[in-house]
C-alpha cells in the first residue's frame, strides 16, 4: 500500500488539506477522525480519484491503479433498482444465494425485490455497505458508513463490518472514537488542527499520522 | 386524447355516458344529422363501415405509416440525445434544428414535404417531424438531469460501460423518455391524419376523412374520428405499458 504524502487541498482563500500524509497499513484498518469541516471527505475524495487536488500527492499513481470500493456518506443508491440490483450492480460475480445469505447477516432478508426508494433509510444505508462489501476491491473507503443507524442495528453493522473488513486495506473516516473501537482499527489519525501532531494509537500500531507544512 | 391511469385523472364511465346524453340531446334538438350527428348514428356507421375491408386495409396502411414515423422518431430521438449529451458540438449543432422543427405549423410542413416526397410517405416524414424534437429533447434532459452522486459512485466502483448505460442511465432516463413518448404519441396521430387529409394518400384515414367532407357525410366523418381516437389510445396505452413492464424488469433485475 503506497504512503500517502503532501495532499492538499484549498476550495477558495480556504485551505482544507495542507500537505497532509499519512500510511495505510496493508490489510489493516486505519481510522480517520476529527471534527466536520477539517477535510475528512475531502481526503477520502482526493484518494478515490473524485476530487482534484492541488498539487499531485506522493502515492497517486499507486493509487489510481488500485481497485476501489466505498461507502460514501450519502448512500447513492439507484432508487429505481431493486435491492439486489443495487447490490450485485458492483459485484456481478457473487451468485443471488451468496448476495441473499449476506443480506441475511445485516437484517435486510426479503426485501432483495423491493426497489430501492421503498426503503426506510436505514435499509438504504445497510443496503450501501453490503454494496460496497461485497464488491471485490484492493481498497475499501468508508465515509461515516453508519451514519443515521439506529443504534442497536448500528452495533450491529459494525460488528459485521469489522468481520468483513477482515484482512482488507480500509480507510475508515468517523466521529465516533467507540466505532474506530469497535472496527478493531489498527491505527487512528486525527485532524483536527489543534491536535495536528496527536497520533491517537487504539492498537498500538498508529506510527503515520503527521501534518506537514 | 390522452387517459391518465392516474386516480385523479382517470376518466368515468358515468361521465362520457353524461356527456354521449348531452350529444345525443343536442343532436336531437337540432335534427339535422348534417350539421351534428348523433352517437347512436356514428356507432351504427362504424359498424357498417367496420365490414368492408377497406375500412381495415386504410386503418392498416395509416397505422404502419405513423407508427413507422414515431418509431423512427424513437430510435432516432434516443440516439442522437444520447450522442449530444456526450458531445457539446453535436448538441449545438442540433439545437437550430429541433427549435426550428418545434416552431413550424404542422400545415406548413405538410404542404413543403409534399414537394419532396409522394403523399404516400406524407405521414410518416410528419410524424416523425412532430415526434423526434419531443423525445431528443426529453430524453436530453433526462440525461442532463442524471444523478452526479451515482456517477461518481459508478467511476469509484469502476462499473463497465454497459452496466452502467443498462442499471444507471436506463433507469434514470426511462421516466422522461416515457413522459416524452406520452406526450408524442398524441401529437404524431393528429398531426400524420393531419398529413393524410392535405396529401390523400390512397386507402389512408386521412383520405376516407376527406371524402367524408366532400360528400357532407358526417356520419362517417365522426365514425373515423372515433377510430383514430381508438386508435390513439390503444396504441398509446400498449405502448406505454410496455415501456412500464421495461421500468418494472429493471426494477426487480439483480
Amino acid at each position: 500500500m503506497p504512503d500517502i504524502t503532501n495532499i492538499s487541498k484549498t476550495y477558495g482563500e480556504h485551505r482544507v488539506l495542507d500537505h497532509f500524509s499519512f500510511r495505510m497499513e496493508e490489510g489493516k484498518t486505519t481510522c480517520i477522525m476529527g471534527r466536520s469541516g477539517c477535510g475528512k471527505t475531502t481526503l477520502l475524495r482526493i484518494l478515490m480519484g473524485l476530487e482534484k487536488p492541488d498539487d499531485d500527492f506522493g502515492g497517486h499513481s499507486e493509487l489510481e491503479a488500485l481497485k476501489k470500493s466505498a461507502v460514501f456518506q450519502e448512500d447513492r443508491l439507484c432508487e429505481n433498482l431493486s435491492v439486489m440490483a443495487n447490490i450485485r450492480l458492483t459485484c456481478p460475480d457473487r451468485t443471488k444465494a451468496q448476495v441473499l445469505e449476506e443480506m441475511g447477516r445485516v437484517g435486510l432478508e426479503g426485501c432483495e425485490s423491493q426497489p430501492a426508494h421503498e426503503l426506510s433509510g436505514g435499509m438504504k444505508r445497510r443496503v450501501a455497505l453490503l454494496r460496497a462489501l461485497l464488491a471485490p476491491c484492493d481498497i475499501l473507503f468508508l465515509d461515516e458508513p453508519f451514519k443515521g443507524l439506529d443504534e442497536e442495528t448500528k452495533k450491529k453493522s459494525i460488528v459485521y463490518t469489522a468481520g468483513a473488513c477482515q484482512g482488507r486495506t480500509v480507510l475508515f473516516v468517523t466521529h465516533d472514537e467507540r466505532e474506530a473501537r469497535l472496527m478493531r482499527a489498527a491505527a487512528v489519525i486525527s485532524m483536527d488542527k489543534e491536535a495536528a501532531d496527536s497520533r491517537v494509537s487504539l492498537a498500538g500500531e498508529n506510527e503515520a499520522c503527521c501534518r506537514e507544512g | 386524447m390522452k387517459i391518465s391511469t392516474t386516480p385523479r385523472n382517470k376518466i368515468r364511465l358515468w361521465a362520457v355516458l353524461v356527456w354521449l346524453l348531452i350529444w345525443q340531446a343536442v343532436s336531437m334538438c337540432i335534427g339535422q344529422e348534417i350539421l351534428l350527428v348523433s352517437p347512436v348514428t356514428v356507432v351504427s356507421t362504424l359498424f357498417e363501415l367496420a365490414v368492408t375491408g377497406e375500412f381495415w386495409l386504410s386503418i392498416a396502411s395509416s397505422m404502419l405509416r405513423i407508427v413507422g414515423g414515431f418509431m423512427l422518431a424513437v430510435v432516432l430521438g434516443v440516439a442522437l440525445a444520447g450522442l449530444s449529451a456526450a458531445s457539446v458540438r453535436l448538441r449545438e449543432l442540433l439545437l437550430p434544428f429541433v427549435v426550428t422543427i418545434k416552431s413550424i405549423p404542422v400545415a406548413s410542413f405538410v404542404i413543403l414535404v409534399l414537394i419532396w416526397v409522394s403523399s404516400r410517405n406524407l405521414s410518416v416524414l410528419i410524424s416523425f417531424l412532430m415526434v423526434f424534437p419531443v423525445i431528443y429533447t426529453n430524453v436530453l434532459d433526462g440525461i442532463s438531469q442524471m444523478d452526479g452522486q451515482l456517477l461518481e459512485m459508478a467511476q469509484v466502483f469502476d462499473i463497465p460501460f454497459g452496466r452502467r448505460l443498462r442499471s444507471i442511465y436506463v433507469s434514470q432516463v426511462l421516466p422522461y423518455f416515457r413522459a416524452g413518448c406520452s406526450l408524442a404519441l398524441g401529437l404524431c396521430w393528429k398531426a400524420g391524419v393531419a398529413a393524410e387529409v392535405i396529401g390523400i394518400p390512397q386507402d389512408s384515414i386521412g383520405e376516407n376523412l376527406y371524402n367524408a367532407k366532400i360528400y357532407l357525410d358526417t356520419p362517417r366523418l365522426f365514425a373515423w374520428t372515433l377510430v383514430i381516437i381508438c386508435i390513439s389510445v390503444l396504441f398509446e396505452k400498449g405502448f406505454l405499458k410496455a415501456v412500464d413492464c421495461l421500468v418494472r424488469r429493471l426494477e426487480r433485475m439483480g
